[in-house]
């Protein structure tokens, strides 16, 4: 029996007793000793990359589970893919149980690190930069884990992004704490995912900073259980600069929290500041669509009690002037389209276009203050998060 | 690294005998090879070819060609099967070939003509025990020997359209990246519906092949102007983009769908929205807009070269013009 325990206890720790440290150094010949370390890795290996500054050109991939590649710091280890001559990211990881921590990207010709079908990840104090801020040219997504189950994002930095800085896509299990996403298009996105939470970041300068999204079309869809809680989401003032077609193109500068469709989100605690279209969005999906399986309302969205500040007083909406005006020179801090089921905390200001049917457009826009009922009862918080195994990595 | 070289370097130990007098390579293929978990250092290792320089391949590989093949900044591919003695492979309708383990899928990837043709690389796929292995094989400059290229490497080569590009010879994880469904490493190319019914048929007449397949509808050649504009656009879209774009591969989360036996016309990317395109879309609103070549992203990313534009990510430095001028055709001719 005490065998079985021991070798049970292995397994459960996962400890990496036999694994090897793998040291790569900055200098010639980095992406082949890189990537060939990347692939001759054991599970349980980790892989060292010593501070420096790291010339590569093409994007490097990770498909063995349970490696660990760490660096010296995020402004210690850089890997510079200003001359990337192939590849859609920088970094692809694409196996269960890896944690990236302590490094940065810089300018990568498309995204900067991509991880599809890639469990239990950890993104720990990862930094991703595109140095000449703002620009449509510059890669889609910083941070980009998508068809995962268990996600933990903590510590990391992301600026200049042309589509979201941080992007969890058809995802579950999820949580996205302690990090900065400054100068995107959309700083912090959750996309047609399940049971995250959005806790603890810095949204700033960014055109819209917290969005969480349920789109039709893609293979996993029926967004929901997603909490905000606590961020700082500062003069997301940036005018957009999404290349056109893509859903944040739609994002209007001045965006501080946009929920669009999804089911069962809470939004309390966060701080809203010179956010000037609108500190907090609730609409359906604006535009038309033939999913049968989608629902394009936001169903049982919660507003709980939140820290307003300046905000509304410059929306980029049709008819600005009129409704500042009428508002009596700001917009109140809540902005709902009039459709799906909305719940605010006694005490919450909010307008209502009081849409009547979704994918319409906004020519039958009949401004109104708002007037939501309170939550029912506590929002069910149960199994929203990362698995508490992924905190344990970075402990 | 310590370990893993280490093991490499004993797989080269257990095999030095054969190798110790210099670049001779065995007369047979080595199935312990093909089937063992090293990671052969040398192309010749293997015996696939009766010379190093591996233009006489030996008697036991099948040659074969594809109805439309994958475009590789316009190489010229030698593509060989190598099924071991005995072995048989399977039907899965007009799909993939089942293959038996011990089975090689072996392509070198070639510029120039006639005497100057010099191969650049040679990739293997083989089945082996726990499942299929991709590994790139790197040519030197004389020609005379293969050598493994885990970490890819880029070579400058003049293509067939006289363009002067830095090639892209793909590190290991980037053959899983194309060849990878539900996870799994798979060939591609060999599916019985892209091959000609003679070849099969020889398969079948040398037991290497259990039946004759059953090809409703065959993929055409997608440069044979006989066929519809539609079959050829179709045949090249499954060969060229599918191995991601389809349920599964490596681009499943876009929920464009490039199959061949796809008749949904909005997961081929009619009227549908890019989902993670970036700026990719190139500021255009649909893969695909009847009608309007000029506004349909997927012309858009098969007419670029640049890296998180061109589309496939992988496999091109170039722009296939004559691909770019079908799907343009394609998409002129569509019902509005």
């Amino acid at each position: 029996m005490i065998r079985i325990t021991a070798a049970a206890l292995l397994l459960a720790t996962s400890a990496p007793v036999f694994a090897e440290t793998h040291n790569i150094a900055p200098g010639e010949g980095a992406q082949e000793r890189l990537q060939e370390a990347l692939i001759l890795a054991e599970p349980g290996d980790e892989i060292v990359l010593e501070a420096g500054h790291y010339v590569l050109t093409d994007g490097l991939s990770l498909d063995v589970d349970n490696v660990t590649m760490r660096g010296a710091g995020m402004d210690g280890t850089v890997l510079d893919f200003t001359t990337q001559a192939g590849s859609g990211e920088g970094l692809l990881v694409t196996s269960d149980n890896v944690t990236l921590r302590d490094f940065a990207l810089e300018n990568p010709q498309g995204d900067g690190i991509k991880s599809k079908g890639a469990d239990n990840i950890v993104y720990y104090r990862i930094r991703v930069t595109w140095t000449n801020g703002p620009d449509a040219g510059n890669g889609a997504y910083g941070i980009y884990p998508v068809e995962s189950t268990g996600v933990l994002i903590d510590g990391a930095k992301v600026t200049g992004a042309s589509d979201a800085g941080i992007y969890v896509g058809q995802s579950n299990l999820i949580t996205v704490r302690n990090s900065i996403a400054e100068a995107n298009v959309a700083g912090i996105e959750i996309e047609n995912s399940r049971n995250a939470l959005v806790e603890h970041n810095i949204a700033t300068r960014n055109t819209g900073g917290i969005l969480i999204f349920d789109l039709p079309g893609l293979p996993v869809m029926g967004g929901g259980n997603v909490i905000v809680a606590n961020n700082l989401v500062v003069a997301n003032d940036t005018a957009n600069f999404a290349p056109p077609g893509n859903i944040v193109a739609g994002v209007r500068r001045g965006t501080g929290i946009m929920v669009m469709a999804n089911e069962a989100v809470l939004i309390e605690n966060n701080i809203l500041q010179h956010n000037p279209t609108a500190p907090i969005m609730v609409v359906a999906y604006t535009q038309q669509f033939e999913d049968e399986r989608y629902n394009p309302l936001p169903r049982e969205v919660v507003i709980g009690a939140n820290n307003y500040g300046v905000g509304g007083d410059d929306p980029q909406l049709d008819g600005a002037e009129m409704l500042v005006a009428a508002f009596g020179g700001a917009l109140p801090p809540v902005m709902w389209d009039g459709l799906g089921s909305l719940y605010t905390v006694p005490g919450t200001a909010g307008w209502s276009m009081n849409l009547t049917e979704q994918g319409a457009g906004l020519d039958n826009v009949q401004p109104s203050p708002l007037s939501a009922p309170a939550p029912a009862g506590e929002f069910n918080r149960e199994g929203i998060g990362a698995p508490a195994e992924l905190d344990a990595r970075i402990l | 690294m310590k370990r893993s070289l280490a093991l490499l370097a004993a797989s080269a130990l257990a095999l030095g005998g054969s190798f110790a007098a210099g670049p001779t390579v065995p007369q047979t293929v080595n199935d312990s090879v093909v089937t063992g978990d090293a990671m052969p250092r040398n192309l010749g290792e293997y015996g696939f070819f009766l010379d190093p320089a591996a233009r006489l391949p030996s008697a036991a590989l099948v040659p074969y060609e594809l109805n439309t093949p994958l475009w590789s900044d316009g190489a010229d591919k030698l593509r060989y099967l190598y099924v071991p003695e005995g072995a048989v492979i399977e039907t899965d309708g007009d799909g993939l070939l089942q293959f038996p383990v011990g089975t090689a899928i072996i392509k070198t990837f070639a510029f120039g003509e006639g005497d100057d043709q010099r191969y650049i690389e040679t990739r293997v796929l083989l089945n082996r025990a726990d499942g299929w292995t991709a590994l790139p094989y790197r040519w030197n400059e004389e020609q005379t020997q293969a050598r493994l290229a885990l970490a890819g490497a880029r070579v400058p080569i003049t293509t067939p359209d006289g363009e002067e590009i830095s090639y892209r010879i793909p590190n290991k994880n980037q053959c899983k990246s194309c060849h990878s469904l539900d996870d799994a490493v798979l060939p591609i190319g060999p599916k019985a519906r892209n091959m000609a019914p003679e070849l099969l048929a020889l398969l079948v007449a040398d037991g290497r092949l259990a039946a004759m397949p059953q090809i409703p509808r065959a993929l055409p050649s997608w440069s044979d102007e006989a066929a519809s504009t539609e079959a050829r656009a179709r045949a090249y879209l499954d060969v060229n983009c599918a191995h991601c774009h389809q349920p599964g591969g490596g681009a499943s989360n876009s929920g464009l769908d490039l199959r061949w036996e796809q008749d949904d016309l909005f997961a081929l990317g009619v009227n549908k929205p890019p989902v993670a395109a970036g700026r990719g879309a190139g500021g255009l609103l649909v893969s695909v807009e009847p009608g309007d070549p000029d506004a349909s992203i997927l012309v858009h990313r098969m007419n670029s070269a640049e890296p998180g534009v061109a589309m496939p990510e992988l496999g091109r430095s170039t722009i296939d013009h004559d691909a770019v001028t079908l799907m343009r055709d394609w998409i002129t001719e569509m019902d509005q």
